[in-house]
């Protein structure tokens, strides 16, 4: 600890201690905890106990204190566990028995302060960081703090419920990892002391027969079976097992889902991850005994292992695949078409589940749907992963929500009734039917997946969150159609259904819900994106009205919806699908060029997203050479740097930089080291070029506004423009361009900063308006020199280190923290006389 | 208690309520469908329509669909649900010898007068040369085409009233306001809640001291401009009567106008013009608010919005003054002070221009393309017609149908073959099923009646079993022209006790909580009121002994048996038999009670719930003794 804290400490301790002066930011308490913590892991914590009284006293006096605040004695209960982590420190606390006063039932158990939350969560704190050796442990034992910690599990307050189990698997973690020379039985004797009340106490919760207790007690062998792989937890699995598989057997089944979650913490566990592991059979029992809900979340679990029975996948698989095989069956399927399940499906419970209420109904099947979906990617792996019924299942599903389906059985008829119009169902059916395009499909099911597709499009019903989805579904199923087609264009299933697709897209253009619109928008982005080269969907495309109305979107009221419009005309003109040429300089048109719109938008729109979605396309235009943009490369830039260079949103900023880089590589070429096989010119065109290049550059005031952005309070900004100017000067220095003039300036090679810059700019700026100024003589305008000088000068790695610091690298210090709590108490003191 | 059915549409109901001996008609709506059997009135002449083979232009064209179940002169009061529901008013009041009076809220009346102004204006300004009305003899009606020869009971279709029988009729409704109670005979009090349907729009509680009807006829749960349903004052019914749900139980408003102004939007952005029929009242306003908030966004600012009926300008300004009847949005904007409906702005900035009818100004400023709200939604009268002949030809325009009180196709029947886009928005704000079903949980009444439409799916979609009201017990359905006897039993009456009479009362508690008193009174009852009074005194005996004679006679003087209550508990009864020296006694148990039979005294005791029979031969001696014994078990007072 330096000098400067330990001088400053001593006050600190006494503004905590002082019940008239308060701590108003307690985020100070915990930077103050961090701190003690480094300070104890670096040097001697005993030393710095000694050296800082201070410190000892606080903890006395606290301890002394009847009406302490609660978050000064929580802190106090964490700091003292922080010193008492170190035996030497601990026997020094321990001396003057301030630990027993602290943790023990006469501490602040016995106090109002217990009441708070805060100061339990702190005492648990405390006694997690004391727990770093034995005698801790022996301590707590003695104290009776293990008994505590065990009451604490049921805490109303779940933060501190919670902490307390996982103290507990810390303590026993600990423990039995300091005695693991030792071999283990299931015996209790040979378990140590501390251990064996630990285990006890989760064996009697086990019995217990009450939910809360079982529950806990499930939660902290999940948290260890989790953290913690040595062959001990084997042992102490073969305790719990019989008390475990007895849950198992009880009607009605308690805690289930922590059973679940207990059963997958082991399995994903090495020690129990063997093929002969009694896990697998208590498992297979759990998977019959919990209900459809309980047994999805463990079958998935159970699937997404690397190793596990195989049997045991098969009876997961088939729980997953109930509920749809269900649903096909109250729909009668044609026997024709293959099943889910081989054996014949009487599951009465699935059906009871889906017929007893909407909700329940909607959650078993949406739970099933994101299951499987999980799953799907994995479909390869999985023996018989059916494909075909599955997507069977979920248009069957669609088809209830929608109120298409006319099912013949009584069932079929009741499950109607309650999916009509679920929205959760319908999302979640469609974000797996979209899923579902990733496989081989008979096209007699494409067709009806199309029809489907066109409904939810269709119907007025289909809320904005429905139709999204449906829009996600159509385009990766339009996607997959088109990988299966050998054809360079589209077939001709896919035209039918572009065909009927448009007049729909037109309508939700024009939708008077913005969401609907936006999401219209983005579809159609994403599907020029694709397409944007087939003839047949140009053709479907240009003989719609979607491009007029897409940019009539770019006047929305709505900002995410200008910007989706932004994004969509943008991908549209770069296909040449707009009707409106973009052409920089075609003022003279009658109607607006897509370009001057655009650029209008980033000047004077209001709202960040639609700025910021259009510089992306501006520079995803330059990037890719839109063919209009690549006329007068110089004049577009200019103009968009411009006008981005006044922009108040820093990310339109960044996008600005990144477009200036764009056109920098395309003017300089690409990093040297990027392509080392590139064919080298000779090097003197190469620096006659760089120099006209150079001159352009400053012509079109490119460099003003890199360094301007250098100068940027928002550090991204400045962090581009540095990667920018590093670039640049890798660039001249591989061509030896920065040697060449100036001798005076190498003195101060790399060593000036942005203050210098900022003041060379303003120079610059005033010789630019033609004012007066020291170096008005030196000419009208940027030249290559000046920007040659700036990268000299400025030590650009340097600033790039800064830069990559956090913004309050230089306010966090010790000291810094210690001066600011005791600034902020006289502040605080004197707002009050403000109030007054 | 009855409910006499006298309408088979479920959307414009007409029924008679008879209980406790007052008679009310709840609505009558006036179904106008049949309409849809005749050839448009065009406002100008259509050599189209007038050059069609056969039965062109016959009669006219307004009807009464209503059967004699019922003597309509006996009604004594009629209740208003909404302004939709009393346009048959006139044909009640005026021919019926109706002599009652008719309750609605002020913006129902005024409302209903325009709707019913502008059907009369619509018939009589096109007026005929001939009429005809042979043709609804039975023996011609069953030569005529279809779907005329199989109409239903032709002979009861009438002639459009005239605006003297509208006066006629709304001068006998008296004005009422919300949870205003008002008392029917002293027998019944009515009261209006809100139903949040339309403006001033009500369902009525209809209740005695010990019964409560209810009666929900067009509520909405949606968020629309009228004020929000008034649902809690509905708790406790013995009997809910359900009408007036959504038409279109499959479309949702939401959707619904959302689609309406895709369609609109994408129509004159072609260039082409788009007509509305609708009624000059109602979800007009609410489309108008939306479009007020989508025009900008759709680029459609420029667009002419016209609303052409003879009743526009006071619909318009109408709805602006109701502002208590608004939901609550709308009535702080008030206090702003504001227009509480955005039309207004519409029309200060001439987006939206109203016109009386399609001659005169209109015809001036007219310009396409535009967007044309105007009625009648049937398109068989009113200057819709003549747009649908202007319009019809040209693929660009698009006619949009809001209204769901006719098949879309029916109505356009006699403009086929239509180049014109056609839509099918239909916008029903009135609950849907599942909001029914929410209603009926949370008022929880003892029985549900419904018209029988309501308890099977639709006939198109018969697989719709979520399509119908889900209640317990089951809902019981009604059909036109049935006569339901509705399921409660009138117990109890209300009877005040005079304060001087109750002073004298003595109770006796015989259970905790309940005591009894004996009271003799004299029972007066008036305008259905019954007051226990104190009976005459006894005349002072006079000295005359003849006169004394008499008043030994007087009923009232005799000694009264004393009342007993308790019951027997035979155990104890036997015990105190053989106490007293009966031996052998036997109890039989019977499906009412007990026998106790006293074998060696050939004397049998019945004791049931409510009476105890002793019976022995001829031995008086040994029944007295034991109906004392009986006695002692019992409370006297």
């Amino acid at each position: 600890m330096d000098i400067e804290c330990s001088r400053l400490l001593p006050s600190v301790c006494a503004v905590l201690v002082d019940p008239k002066q308060f701590v108003a930011d307690d985020t100070c308490l915990e930077k103050l905890l961090d701190w003690f913590k480094t300070v104890t892991e670096a040097e001697s914590s005993l030393l710095v106990l000694q050296e800082n009284p201070c410190l000892t006293e606080l903890l006395f006096h606290v301890v002394k204190l009847q009406d302490v605040n609660s978050n000064i004695l929580s802190f106090t209960l964490r700091l003292a566990g922080i010193f008492a982590a170190h035996e030497n420190s601990f026997q020094y606390l321990q001396q003057g028995e301030v630990l027993l006063s602290l943790f023990s039932e006469a501490g602040p158990l016995s106090r109002p302060a217990w009441e708070d939350p805060s100061v339990r969560s702190g005492w648990i704190q405390g006694v997690g960081s004391m727990v770093q050796h034995e005698r801790a442990v022996q301590f707590l034992c003695d104290c009776g703090a293990i008994d505590v910690i065990f009451s604490l599990q049921g805490d109303p307050s779940l933060f501190v419920a919670s902490t307390a189990s996982q103290l507990l698997v810390h303590i026993l973690g600990f423990t039995m990892h300091s005695r693991r020379a030792v071999p283990l039985t299931t015996q209790d004797c040979d378990w140590p002391v501390c251990a064996r009340m630990i285990v006890g106490h989760i064996e009697e919760s086990l019995r217990s027969g009450t939910v809360p207790q079982i529950t806990q007690a499930l939660n902290v062998l999940t948290t260890l079976f989790g953290r913690c792989h040595e062959s001990w937890t084997e042992v102490l699995w073969m305790r719990m097992n019989p008390f475990v598989g007895s849950l198992l057997e009880k009607e009605p089944l308690l805690a289930a889902h922590s059973l679940v979650d207990l059963f997958l913490s082991m399995a994903r566990s090495p020690v129990f991850s063997h093929l002969e592991c009694d896990l697998w059979i208590l498992s297979t029992r759990a998977l019959n005994r919990l209900s459809p809900t309980q047994s999805g979340p463990l079958a998935l679990g159970i699937l997404n292992l690397k190793d596990c029975p195989q049997t045991l996948r098969t009876k997961a698989f088939n729980i997953l695949l109930q509920p749809l095989a269900c649903v096909l069956q109250a729909a009668s399927q044609p026997t024709g078409s293959p099943g889910l399940l081989d054996e014949s499906l009487n599951d009465s419970v699935i059906t009871d589940i889906l017929l007893s209420s909407k909700s329940s109904c909607a959650g078993l099947l949406c739970q099933t749907l994101a299951h499987l979906e999980e799953l799907q990617p994995m479909s390869h792996l999985l023996i018989d992963w059916p494909h075909v019924p599955l997507l069977s299942a979920v248009m069957t599903i669609l088809r209830f929500c929608s109120g298409l389906a006319t099912p013949a059985s009584s069932v079929g008829d009741r499950l109607c009734g309650i999916l009509i119009g679920c929205f959760r169902v319908q999302r979640s059916a469609l974000d797996f039917l979209g899923t579902l395009s990733q496989g081989p499909s008979p096209s007699e099911l494409i067709r009806g997946v199309v029809e489907i597709l066109l409904v939810y499009l269709k119907s007025p019903d289909s809320s904005p969150t429905v139709l999204k989805k449906a829009f996600q579904a159509t385009l990766k199923w339009l996607l997959s159609l088109s990988k299966t087609s050998t054809s360079s264009d589209l077939c001709p299933q896919t035209q039918h259904f572009l065909r009927d697709l448009f007049p729909i897209l037109q309508k939700r253009l024009c939708s008077p819900c913005w969401e609907v619109r936006d999401s219209a928008l983005e579809f159609l982005t994403q599907l020029t994106k694709h397409w944007g080269g087939r003839a047949g969907f140009r053709q479907a495309l240009l003989s719609s009205e979607v491009p007029e109305l897409a940019e009539d979107l770019l006047r929305d009221p709505e900002s995410y919806v200008r910007a989706s419009a932004v994004t969509a005309m943008g991908q549209l003109s770069s296909r040449g699908l707009c009707s409106n040429p973009i052409g920089t300089g075609s003022k003279n048109d009658e109607k607006k060029s897509l370009f001057l719109e655009l650029l209008e938008i980033l000047s004077t729109d209001s709202e960040g997203f639609p700025r910021r979605a259009v510089i992306q396309v501006f520079t995803e235009w330059l990037r890719e050479g839109h063919t209009d943009v690549s006329k007068d490369k110089e004049q577009f830039v200019t103009k968009v740097l411009q006008v981005v260079s006044c922009d108040l949103d820093w990310e339109v900023r960044v996008q600005g930089l990144e477009l200036a880089l764009v056109f920098l590589v395309q003017t300089l070429g690409q990093h040297e080291t990027e392509c080392p096989y590139a064919v080298e010119m000779s090097s003197v065109t190469q620096s006659t070029q760089l120099t006209e290049s150079l001159q352009m550059l400053c012509h079109m005031k490119l460099f003003d506004f890199i360094f301007s952005a250098l100068c940027d309070c928002d550090r991204p900004v400045a962090r581009k423009s540095c990667d920018i100017l590093l670039y640049l000067k890798a660039k001249l220095a591989h061509h030896g361009s920065l040697q060449g003039s100036g001798e005076a300036c190498t003195e101060s090679l790399g060593t000036q900063n942005t203050a210098w810059l900022e003041t060379t700019l303003r120079k610059w700026k005033a010789r630019d308006q033609g004012q007066p100024s020291e170096v008005a003589d030196r000419g009208d305008c940027q030249e290559p020199d000046d920007v040659l000088e700036v990268l000299r000068s400025v030590d650009l790695e340097g600033l790039r280190g800064t830069l990559a610091k956090s913004s309050d690298h230089i306010e966090k210090s010790p000291q810094s923290l210690l001066q600011d709590m005791l600034a902020t108490v006289g502040i605080l003191e004197e707002n009050e006389a403000d109030c007054y | 208690m009855k409910l006499y059915s006298l309408s088979g549409h479920p959307t414009l109901p007409c029924n008679v309520l008879k209980f406790k001996s007052t008679t009310i008609m709840l609505d009558c709506g006036l179904d106008m469908t049949s309409t849809l059997n005749f050839l448009p009135l065009p406002l100008v002449q259509s050599p189209r329509l007038s050059n069609l083979p056969g039965w062109a232009l016959k009669d006219g064209n307004t009807f009464l669909d209503k059967t004699e179940l019922i003597d309509l002169s006996t009604v004594d009061v009629i209740l208003i649900s909404n302004y939709h529901c009393m346009m048959a008013l006139p044909y009640i009041t005026e021919h019926t010898g109706f002599t009652g009076t008719v309750y609605a809220t002020e913006p129902t009346v005024q409302i209903g007068r325009l709707l019913m102004e502008e059907l009369v204006n619509f018939i009589e300004r096109v007026p005929k040369a001939q009429s005809a009305s042979l043709w609804k003899n039975k023996e011609v009606q069953r030569l005529l085409p279809a779907p005329l020869k199989d109409a239903v009971e032709v002979s009861t279709w009438r002639r459009c009233y005239t605006m003297q029988e509208v006066n006629s009729a709304l001068s006998k409704i008296q004005l009422v306001g919300y949870s205003q109670k008002i008392e029917l005979f002293g027998a019944v009090q009515v009261t209006p809640l809100s139903s949040g349907y339309a403006l001033g729009s009500s369902n009525w509680i209809i209740q005695s001291h010990y019964e409560k009807v209810s009666y929900v006829s067009g509520s909405s749960l949606l968020t629309t401009h009228p004020q929000p349903m008034d649902q809690t004052s509905l708790k406790n019914s013995d009997v809910l009567i359900l009408t007036g749900l959504t038409q279109i139980p499959t479309a949702n408003p939401d959707g619904m106008v959302g689609e309406f102004c895709s369609n609109l939007a994408l129509t004159v952005r072609n260039g082409g013009n788009v007509l509305i029929p609708c009624y000059p009242s109602g979800v007009i306003y609410d489309l108008l608010e939306c479009l007020y908030q989508y025009i900008d966004s759709a680029g459609l600012s420029n667009v002419p919005f016209y609303f052409i009926s003879p009743v526009a300008n006071s619909s318009l300004e109408f709805a602006q003054i109701f502002a208590e009847w608004l939901c609550h949005n709308k009535q702080t904007k008030v206090y702003l002070p504001e227009p509480p409906f955005p039309h207004a702005e519409l029309i200060q900035t001439n987006k939206l221009k109203h016109y009386p009818s399609i001659h005169g100004d209109f015809s001036n400023e007219f310009k396409q393309p535009c967007v044309v709200f105007t009625g009648h939604p049937s398109l068989r009268f009113g200057d819709v017609v003549h747009f649908m002949e202007l319009w019809g030809k040209s693929s660009l325009n698009t006619v949009i149908f809001t209204e769901p009180d006719f098949s879309y196709l029916d109505a356009l029947a006699p403009y086929q073959p239509l180049a014109m886009k056609c839509i099918y928005c239909p916008i029903d704000t009135r609950l849907n099923f599942i909001q029914v079903s929410k209603l009926l949980k949370e008022v929880q009444p003892l029985h549900v009646v419904c018209p029988e439409q309501y308890t099977q799916p639709p006939p198109a979609q018969a697989h719709r079993m979520d399509l119908v009201i889900d209640c317990q017990p089951p809902a019981m359905s009604y059909r036109r022209a049935e006569v339901l006897a509705l399921p409660f039993k009138r117990r109890y009456e209300k009877i005040e006790i005079m304060p001087e009479l109750a002073d004298s009362l003595v109770p006796l508690e015989i259970k905790p909580g309940i005591s009894l008193a004996t009271v003799s009174a004299v029972l007066h009852t008036k305008d259905n009121k019954h007051v226990l009074q104190s009976p005459p005194r006894p005349i002072q005996p006079p000295a005359s002994k003849k006169r004394k004679r008499v008043s030994d006679d007087i009923p009232d003087c005799k000694l009264l048996k004393p009342l007993l209550s308790g019951s027997i508990p035979v155990d104890q009864f036997v015990q105190t038999l053989e106490k007293h020296g009966f031996s052998d006694v036997k109890v039989e148990d019977t499906a009412k009670g007990h026998i106790v039979l006293l074998q060696e005294a050939e004397t049998l005791i019945q004791i049931e719930e409510d009476s105890t029979h002793i019976i022995c031969d001829n031995d008086e001696m040994l029944r007295v003794r034991l109906r004392d014994l009986v006695l002692k078990f019992l409370q006297k007072f």
